[in-house]
């Protein structure tokens, strides 16, 4: 089963690598990783796409856990949240591709935010399955460059994760 | 004042109480050297070697609770030093590693003696810090001696450039520290305990299995009384032996790979199994499909990452294991149930059928000098009261089965990363701390030459262990797997070309003896300890094919055991 770890982390140098070096070293899996700085400059907010058996995913919350960097995690996908993820796109925009895609963009109210003679580049938000979906209906041979942020996630209602 | 940053580390070692730091200098810590030199207070034991300096830090922290510290310099210091830090993150031994570091404004540029220190530990310590601002040593510090030894101890690695060393600094040593990312239980939560303890008056064929956390938490006291008051039969891992008095007819034994063959049924066919700072390692378990078919599984830990790791477990309390006890303690003895008298006398008399079986026999009239019988010796001759450090392999095995420890701290041994070299480091360390104790290395003759080179720290510092070296001319366990799984395909098992080891203790200006006959062991062994000022290297030549029984081998269940 997919999992969404959300992690307070301790803002220092290194803090990062525990959390990817755990993974690495006990074999757990990584979809995607992002991780920035909160409005309290001395934590950063990690969210952590992984998957596994439940018995799998209970030991990553403990090891996770365990790193002293770490202030506190929660399992966002155990309760109601919000997923999303941004994605920039560098399309071909020539021909008939050129109103196809931006009907496209249109359709997923993705945004335009640059274009030139060949290409567009658009801006896709949304949940991972969403920006899949915009690149299939787009269409492998239009598709130029793909970058893709890795999600995000918050909890729904007053369901918080702050110290 | 302000202080260089040396005098503050140094400082820091004084304010935590540390007499003695193992190391070995070099240029990115020869300001701390130099300030070390120029007091009293903490003495700095010279080794041949960091990984000596890191097992007898280790060795130190077994025998005595206290956290070991280290100190080695950059680069090849600290990789050096790896082997011993992941040797004690295995076990869990509160230990404090200060890696000296090239200048901040050197780091990163491939400069002279420059590893990335705290990368390449990372994976093998509980935490560890670059302190890159003379503002934040002490504090650093002071979370270091928390880190290591609160909770689920381990190492803890500070890595110090250099010119943090010599900038200046007031210093101010924090009497207590808060952190808000790391907070260990202690309690157990009472619920949880309270249907262990339901489940546990339950049981009619009860398993108390026990590891290194009852030894760490220095709770073989509050063990015991639990153990008393219920009257099941206790098992111990092997980093948990002496928990439980190893006399004691309670007693059935180590369990696990080489465990008894009654502790090892046990486990097999008991309802109930108390599972106590243990950590369901593989050589305990044996097969994981096969592990305790029967039982319901109470298990007590302080990591809360240990429990339900390979198996599962149905009363899981997180806590220490003392105060946990203490509180199922209580609530056993305030309970109107006791324990099924009658159910309990027939479980114990399975057990008793088990213990029949003596798993732990040997020839006894053999020409040549068993192993076993080297080790029940030196348990007679001194009393059963040595703090007995081994390496790793046979030796290591037979002295787990057959010195029987009644008290905890006295068994030494690298269980979890299997460390050969471990031992006579070790025993230095106990040593050092416990000058008036008894300390033996048993060992092989191949581990032994992996930290041989601390027989010199032993003489500058006049350490007089005694290292009983079991000789059988074969990396013995080698030897055995490849007898019973490889069809006897001695692959580079042989050690060729041994030292003469009477004379290189000589050498080393110890004293050496080579005993042949079984009729000279226990004489040889009461000269040796005879000598309480000198290190005795006594090097007995042993039946170069006997193997430890009994086993489960790879993949079997723990009813599954080759008897001898
Ligand atoms: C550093 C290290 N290298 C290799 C091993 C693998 N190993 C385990 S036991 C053993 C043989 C030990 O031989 P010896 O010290 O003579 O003891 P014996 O088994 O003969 O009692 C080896 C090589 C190890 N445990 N540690």
């Amino acid at each position: 089963m997919r999992h969404i770890l959300s992690i307070l982390l301790e803002n220092e140098s290194g803090a990062l690598s525990r959390v990817a070096g755990l993974f690495s070293a006990r074999g757990y899996n990584i979809e995607s990783l992002t991780v920035a700085p909160t409005e309290d400059p001395s934590l950063s907010r990690m969210t952590l796409v992984t998957s596994g058996s439940d018995e799998v995913i209970e030991q990553i919350m403990k090891q996770v856990n365990k790193l002293i960097d770490v202030v506190k995690l929660v399992l966002l996908t155990e309760s109601d949240h919000i997923e999303r993820e941004l994605m920039l796109v560098k399309t071909q925009a020539r021909g008939e591709a050129r109103e196809e895609v931006k009907r496209l963009a249109d359709i997923f109210r993705a945004r335009i935010i640059d274009v030139d003679a060949g290409t567009y580049t658009v801006e896709v938000t949304g949940t991972g399955q969403k920006l899949d979906a915009f690149l299939e209906a787009v269409g492998a041979a239009n598709v130029i460059e793909v970058v893709r942020t890795g999600l995000s996630g918050i909890g729904r209602g007053d369901n918080a994760l702050r110290v | 004042m302000e202080l260089t940053g040396a005098e503050i580390l140094v400082r820091c070692l004084k304010e935590e109480g540390v007499k003695h730091v193992f190391g070995y200098p070099g240029g990115a810590v020869l300001n701390i050297y130099d300030t070390l030199n120029a007091q009293d207070d903490v003495d700095h034991i010279l080794v041949r070697h960091e990984q000596g300096a890191t097992h007898a830090a280790d060795g130190y922290a077994r025998a005595t609770g206290k956290p070991g510290v280290v100190l080695v310099t950059s680069g090849p210091g600290a990789t050096n030093a790896v082997t011993g830090i992941a040797t004690a993150f295995m076990d869990s031994i509160p230990m404090v590693i200060i890696t000296g570091q090239v200048p901040t404004h050197a780091i990163g540029s491939d400069a002279f003696q420059e590893v990335d220190a705290v990368g390449i530990t990372r994976p093998c310590v509980k935490h560890n810090f670059l302190v890159k601002d003379i503002k934040d040593l002490a504090l650093t510090m002071k979370k270091a001696f928390h880190v290591a030894t609160t909770g689920r101890p381990g190492p803890v690695v500070v890595d110090v450039p250099k010119d943090v060393t010599t900038d200046r600094y007031a210093f101010e040593y924090p009497k207590k520290i808060e952190m808000r990312s790391y907070k260990p239980a202690s309690k157990g939560h009472t619920g949880q305990v309270r249907k262990a303890m339901d489940m546990i008056l339950a049981a009619r064929k009860p398993m108390i299995y026990s590891g290194g956390g009852v030894v760490l938490d220095k709770s073989h006291e509050v063990f015991t009384e639990f153990c008393r008051l219920l009257g099941y039969p206790v098992t111990n891992t092997l980093m948990g032996l002496g928990a439980f008095p190893g006399t004691d007819p309670q007693f059935v034994g180590m369990l696990g790979m080489h465990g008894t063959y009654e502790a090892n049924m046990g486990m097999h066919h008991c309802d109930v199994l108390i599972a106590i700072g243990a950590r369901f390692d593989d050589r305990v378990t044996g097969n994981i499909e096969k592990f305790c078919p029967h039982a319901q599984i109470v298990h007590i830990d302080i990591d809360p990452s240990s429990i339900a790791k390979t198996v599962k477990v149905d009363v899981p309390i997180v806590g220490a294991v003392g105060p946990v006890l203490r509180q199922l303690n209580r609530m056993i003895r305030e309970s109107e149930r006791k324990p099924d008298e009658k159910a309990l006398a027939e479980w114990w008399k399975q057990i008793e059928e088990w213990r029949a079986t003596d798993c732990l026999r040997y020839d006894r009239a053999s020409k040549r000098i068993k192993p076993q019988y080297v080790m029940e010796e030196l348990y007679r001759v001194t009393g059963g009261k040595a703090y007995v450090t081994s390496d790793v392999g046979q030796h290591q095995m037979w002295a787990a089965q057959f010195y029987k420890f009644d008290l905890p701290n006295r068994w030494i041994n690298s269980g979890g990363l299997g460390t050969m070299g471990f031992g006579l480091p070790a025993a230095l360390g106990v040593k050092l701390a416990l000058p008036d104790e008894e300390v033996v290395c048993v060992t092989g003759e191949a581990s032994i030459i992996m930290c041989i080179q601390e027989l010199s720290t032993a003489l500058q510092y006049g350490l007089p262990v005694k290292v009983v070296n079991l000789n059988n001319g074969y990396m013995g366990m080698v030897r055995q797997w490849q007898e019973f799984f490889y069809q006897k395909r001695y692959a580079m098992s042989y050690m060729e070309a041994l030292p003469d080891f009477v004379k290189l203790a000589e050498s080393f200006g110890h004293v050496g003896m080579k005993i042949e006959k079984p009729g000279d062991v226990t004489g040889a062994l009461e000269e040796a300890m005879a000598m309480k000022d000198r290190l005795v290297f006594m090097d007995f030549i042993t039946d170069p094919e006997e193997n430890v029984y009994p086993m489960i081998p790879a993949g079997a269940g723990q009813n599954e055991m080759i008897l001898v």
